[in-house]
């Protein structure tokens, strides 16, 4: 762990992956980003504002909406030496692109038996809690997580969005770098305190396959991802009101999973919570509790709890969106179940 | 043919009689341990197998115009183009047998071989290689290189999105990419007139404002003539094109396809023009080569072929635990 104080400035999730994308671009001419709107638009959610202007259209290009032919593109771009990133507006887009993502990109390294390497970044956003209902609202961790071939991160906080979306270029393999539209710091979006944070203002880096305790606790672990950590954390403070001290792991790795960091702290506080907002079946609440069951179940004291959506598609009208996203008050009612087992 | 080198012509016969000889000799091996009952799983080649017998001049006589810095990505039916782009025969043929030898230390088998050194890959789902022909073309024009990216598919393929998606894409960015269409009239057991809006794909390529290019009766010569100008233009910077070439396939859709859908006298007739014989035919007509030459080409083939499977079966097989590598890098 570095010590040295770095000069740091305050920026939002999507100025950090701006400044990553920036940094990174400047550094290796064989990267390049292809995206429907990610030119002068910036992108959706503001993921390239900006960098049209300063590299220009060849190397931030705007697309046909056409997932499959340039996503697809992109694997032949990659074989050939260039680092393409490549931008799924929407994470609920991934239907109609699933073929060149599960069947191409994830297997092709295996399947020549590494002798193609395929240094893709593909960006997309999650997310939902402002009403954009069930095909744009999603967040589909595990959809991805699941499949053998990519690593998927989905970071939280600006100081790992540009660390993570550095290291995630840097990456001879595929990753799937979700960002959370909520944690983008948009005007037009609810303005929320995670999604500004210090980042260092030179590029570094933040491995890709580390949880991170994001607060510290004797009682219960809570694991959360990306708005799950965010609720995860204010909850916490009531909690500490009520003298339960909980530890807040960011999962930011879906795959690979930390199992380590997660297990170590069941230890210690022998209660865990985890929370998605994904759905519950045979997703993140269900591969870390499997993990925590088979590997740390001599150290808990209670049965592990699942907070996720309940397996229904997400509800448009606000009152019930609020009802099927876990927030920090579901959070809290969670872990006092727990921990008065 | 008068415009054809005698290079030429010996190299796409060469590379058509060594893609069908290597078909004709996996036709024997894939049986082996299938017999009486047909078991697809078993034997020393298992799994499915698409052979490209009387599909060569669609390969050898687009191929001929690439160099090894042009990408090629082909089917699920990809030995012929495989063969033709130069992929290494032994490490090949050893892949099919799922050997640790193989292109892709036995993970990938005979649908998805990946030779980086030749720039050839293939894979399993229809239409899925066009686009990424089409990010090797954008690779190539992003560097200022006049190499091109050809995809080969099935007319079956030319219905899917990812066809359609990887032309307008191609067009727009004016990319130097052909589509090869292999039209060998069946899409499995659906014939092209049931399942193709237009009786030419080639026609298709006005939809995209590029050139498209119709070659018909699998004919070797014309496939050259027509690739040529393709790939011209291409390596010029004047766009993409579609080709299409009426091509036969003798054989099923698979090896074990009992081709109930299609008329026993099919096979039969198309044989009586096999592209491999009429070449040979002119060749000896225009005094570009001998029939001594023939049987001493054929002689080195045959000795190559074999050799490739040899290496194959003299091979070892994978540990099981290589299972577990090679997820990443």
């Amino acid at each position: 762990m570095k010590t040295i104080k770095e000069k740091t400035k305050k920026l939002t999730g999507s100025k950090a992956m701006i400044q990553a994308l920036e940094q990174e671009m400047n550094r290796d001419d064989s990267i390049f980003v292809m995206g429907e709107d990610v030119g002068k638009y910036g992108g959706i959610f503001g993921s390239t504002t900006g960098l049209f202007d300063k590299f220009g259209g060849e190397r931030v290009m705007d697309t046909p909406i056409s997932e499959t032919g340039f996503i697809g593109a992109a694997v032949g771009a990659a074989a050939e030496g260039f680092r393409p990133i490549v931008e799924l507006m929407f994470v609920d887009f991934h239907g109609v692109v699933m073929d060149q993502i599960y069947n191409h990109i994830a297997k092709i390294h295996y399947m020549s038996g590494g002798a193609v390497k395929l240094p893709i970044v593909l960006m997309t956003a999650v997310g939902g809690g402002y009403s954009d209902a069930a095909q744009h609202s999603q967040t589909l961790y595990a959809s991805f997580g699941h499949l053998p071939g990519l690593k998927v991160v989905a970071p939280t906080f600006p100081h790992d969005i540009k660390g993570m979306l550095i290291s995630a270029i840097r990456d001879d393999n595929p990753v799937i770098f979700m960002f959370h539209k909520t944690l983008q710091g948009l005007g037009w979006m609810d303005q929320i305190d995670a999604s500004l944070g210090d980042v260092p203002v030179n590029a570094y880096t933040v491995p890709l396959n580390k949880a991170n305790v994001v607060r510290k606790g004797k009682d219960i672990t809570i694991v959360g991802v990306q708005m799950m950590t965010v609720e995860a954390l204010k909850a916490a403070e009531e909690l500490a009101k009520k003298g339960i001290e909980a530890e807040v792991i960011d999962l930011r790795s879906i795959k690979p999973i930390d199992k380590e960091t997660i297990l170590k702290s069941v230890a210690k506080t022998h209660h865990l919570l985890v929370v998605d907002e994904d759905y519950l079946s045979y997703g993140i609440t269900a591969e870390i509790s499997a993990i925590v069951a088979s590997e740390g179940f001599g150290d808990l004291n209670a049965p592990i709890g699942r907070l996720a959506i309940q397996d229904v598609p997400i509800p448009y009208s606000r009152v019930m969106e609020k009802f099927v996203i876990p927030d920090s008050k579901s959070i809290i009612d969670s872990v006092l179940k727990l921990i008065t087992v | 043919m008068e415009n054809i080198s005698k290079k030429d012509l010996l190299w796409i016969y060469r590379k058509m009689k060594t893609s069908r000889y290597f078909e004709e000799k996996m036709e024997k091996v894939y049986l082996e341990g299938k017999q009486p009952v047909f078991n697809i799983g078993a034997g020393p080649v298992p799994g499915e197998m698409h052979l490209s017998n009387g599909q060569e001049p669609a390969a050898a006589s687009m191929i001929v115009h690439l160099t090894k810095n042009d990408t090629v990505t082909a089917t699920h039916r990809p030995h012929h183009e495989a063969i033709a782009k130069g992929v290494d025969l032994k490490k090949m043929t050893a892949e099919i047998y799922g050997k640790k030898t193989g292109l892709g230390k036995g993970k990938g088998g005979h649908m998805h071989l990946f030779d980086p050194d030749v720039k050839f890959s293939c894979g399993g789902i229809v239409g899925a290689g066009i686009p990424h022909a089409v990010g090797a073309a954008l690779a190539n024009k992003k560097r200022g290189e006049n190499w091109v990216a050809v995809a080969f598919i099935g007319e079956g393929a030319a219905n899917t999105g990812a066809f359609h998606e990887s032309l307008n894409l191609a067009a727009l960015w004016n990319l130097p990419f052909i589509v090869v269409i292999e039209d060998n009239k069946w899409g499995i057991s659906v014939a092209k007139k049931n399942a193709t809006s237009v009786t030419s794909n080639a026609i298709r390529a006005k939809a995209y404002g590029i050139k498209g290019y119709s070659v018909k009766d699998n004919d070797p010569i014309e496939m050259f003539k027509v690739s040529k100008e393709a790939v011209e233009r291409a390596r010029k910077g004047e766009g993409p094109s579609i080709i299409e070439i009426k091509t036969y396939r003798y054989l099923g859709h698979f090896q074990g396809d009992p081709e109930l859908y299609r008329n026993k006298e099919e096979v039969p007739k198309l044989k009586e023009k096999d592209p491999i014989e009429r070449l040979k035919k002119e060749m000896l007509k225009e005094n570009v080569a001998t029939v001594e030459d023939f049987k001493k080409m054929d002689a080195e083939i045959y000795k190559e072929v074999d050799k490739a499977y040899e290496f194959a079966v003299n091979s070892e097989y994978p540990e099981p635990e290589d299972a577990l590598e090679d997820v990443f890098c």
